[in-house]
C-alpha cells in the first residue's frame, strides 16, 4: 500500500538517483579505460568532498527508492501488514543507508 | 443453420462464496456461436439452476463478462471460435469479484469503488444555464473522450493483478473513470476528486502492467489514464492542492 507521501518520495528519489546513475556509469567508463584497480578508485575519492557527497546522495536516494519499491512488494506478495509494514519499511531504509554510507565512509575517509 | 457434428467440451464452475468446482458439459458446436449462446445452452438444456448474468447480448450493457479459458470477456461478444482451446472452453466467474452464485458476482465492491474515486459528475450549473461549449478538440475533452465509453463490466477489474494482491486498490475502472471527470472542465469537485485518487489505495499503486487495456472488451487504456492521474497528481501536490 502506497500512500501519497511515500509515492512522491519515490518519484523524488528516483528523480534524483537517475542523473546519479548516469555520472556513476560514464565515471565507470571513463575510469576503466586504462585498467582499474583499488589504489587507482581511492587516489580519486580519498579526502574528496565532492565524491562524498556524491555517493552519500546516491546511498540516501536509493535507501528511500528501494525501501518503499520492497514495502509494496511485501504488502501485495507476502501480506504484511499495519505496523510491521511501517517496521519493514523502515529497517530496509536504515540497513541499505547504513551500509552505503559506510561503504562511502570507505573509499572516501 | 444448425451444425451438429462437433461437440464442445465446456467446464463451468458451479458453487457460491462457501466453494465450488468445475461441471463438464458436452455441448452442440454451432457456427456463429458466442460465449453466451453456450450458457445459455447449458442452463436451458442440462442444468437449469445454472446462475449468470446478461441483459442486451450485444455489448451495449456490461453484464455478461467472465473468465473465459483464463481471460476477462464479454460472453456476449466472443465467439467460441476465438476462445477455444482445442474444443474445450472453461467458464468460471470473474477474478478479483466474491461470487455469489456460479458465474454471477457481486459486483457492489466494484461499484463502492468509483464512489470512492469520486466517478460522479458534480455540476458547476443547472438547467437554467446555456449550456458548456466545450471544443472537441480542446486536450482535456480529447483526454476525457478516450476513457469515456466505459460500460462498467468489470473485465478491467478482473484482469488487473494489482487487485488480486492488494483488494483494496480502486482498480482501473474507478479511475479510469475518475480521469474522465478530472478532464471535464464542467465539473466543480476537481481538488475532492484529485484527494479521493490519491488515497492510500489510489492510482500510485498501479504498476502499469497494462493488463485492463490488454483486456478491455472497448480497448479502452486505463492504464494511460492512471498515468495522467499520476501526472496530475504530482502537479497538485507540488502546487500544494492536495
Amino acid at each position: 500500500m502506497l500512500g501519497p507521501r511515500l509515492f512522491v518520495a519515490q518519484r523524488v528519489s528516483a528523480a534524483v538517483m537517475a542523473p546519479l546513475v548516469l555520472g556513476h556509469l560514464l565515471v565507470m567508463i571513463y575510469a576503466v579505460q586504462g585498467g582499474l584497480d583499488s589504489a587507482e578508485i581511492l587516489a580519486r575519492t580519498r579526502g574528496s568532498l565532492f565524491w562524498g557527497t556524491y555517493y552519500e546522495l546516491f546511498v540516501t536516494a536509493v535507501a528511500i527508492h528501494a525501501a518503499i519499491g520492497v514495502r509494496v512488494i511485501a504488502y501485495e506478495w507476502f501480506k504484511v501488514k499495519n505496523r510491521w509494514l511501517e517496521v519493514v519499511t523502515v529497517m530496509i531504509g536504515c540497513v541499505l543507508f547504513l551500509s552505503g554510507t559506510y561503504a562511502v565512509y570507505a573509499v572516501v575517509a | 443453420m444448425a451444425e451438429l457434428s462437433d461437440e464442445l467440451e465446456v467446464a463451468v464452475w458451479q458453487g457460491d462464496r462457501a466453494g465450488g468446482a468445475m461441471r463438464i458439459y458436452s455441448v452442440p458446436q454451432r457456427p456463429s456461436q458466442t460465449v453466451l449462446d453456450v450458457v445459455t445452452w447449458i442452463q436451458r438444456n442440462v442444468e437449469p439452476g445454472l446462475s449468470y448474468r446478461f441483459a442486451c447480448r450485444v455489448g451495449m450493457c456490461g453484464s455478461c463478462a467472465m473468465m473465459v479459458n483464463g481471460q476477462p470477456r464479454w460472453a456476449c461478444r466472443t465467439h467460441i471460435k476465438a476462445a477455444l482451446a482445442g474444443n474445450h472452453l472453461e467458464l468460471r466467474p470473474l477474478r478479483n469479484l466474491p461470487v455469489i452464485k456460479d458465474l454471477a458476482c457481486d459486483m457492489s465492491e466494484f461499484f463502492h469503488k468509483w464512489q470512492q474515486a469520486e466517478g460522479r459528475f458534480y455540476p458547476t450549473a443547472d438547467r437554467h444555464e446555456p449550456v458548456a461549449k466545450i471544443s472537441p478538440a480542446s486536450p482535456r475533452r480529447a483526454a476525457a473522450n478516450k476513457g469515456i465509453e466505459c460500460i462498467n463490466c468489470a473485465a478491467c477489474y478482473a484482469a488487473c493483478d494489482v487487485v488480486a494482491w492488494n483488494p483494496g486498490y480502486l482498480g482501473p475502472a474507478a479511475l479510469n473513470r475518475a480521469w474522465t471527470l478530472l478532464n471535464d472542465v464542467r465539473d466543480g469537485a476537481q481538488k475532492r476528486r484529485q484527494r479521493a485518487v490519491l488515497q492510500n489505495n489510489g492510482c500510485q499503486n498501479c504498476h502499469s502492467m497494462q493488463g485492463c487495456a490488454s483486456f478491455c472488451p472497448v480497448a479502452l487504456n486505463p492504464t494511460a489514464a492512471i498515468a495522467g492521474l499520476k501526472r496530475t497528481a504530482l502537479r497538485a501536490i507540488r502546487q500544494g492542492q492536495v
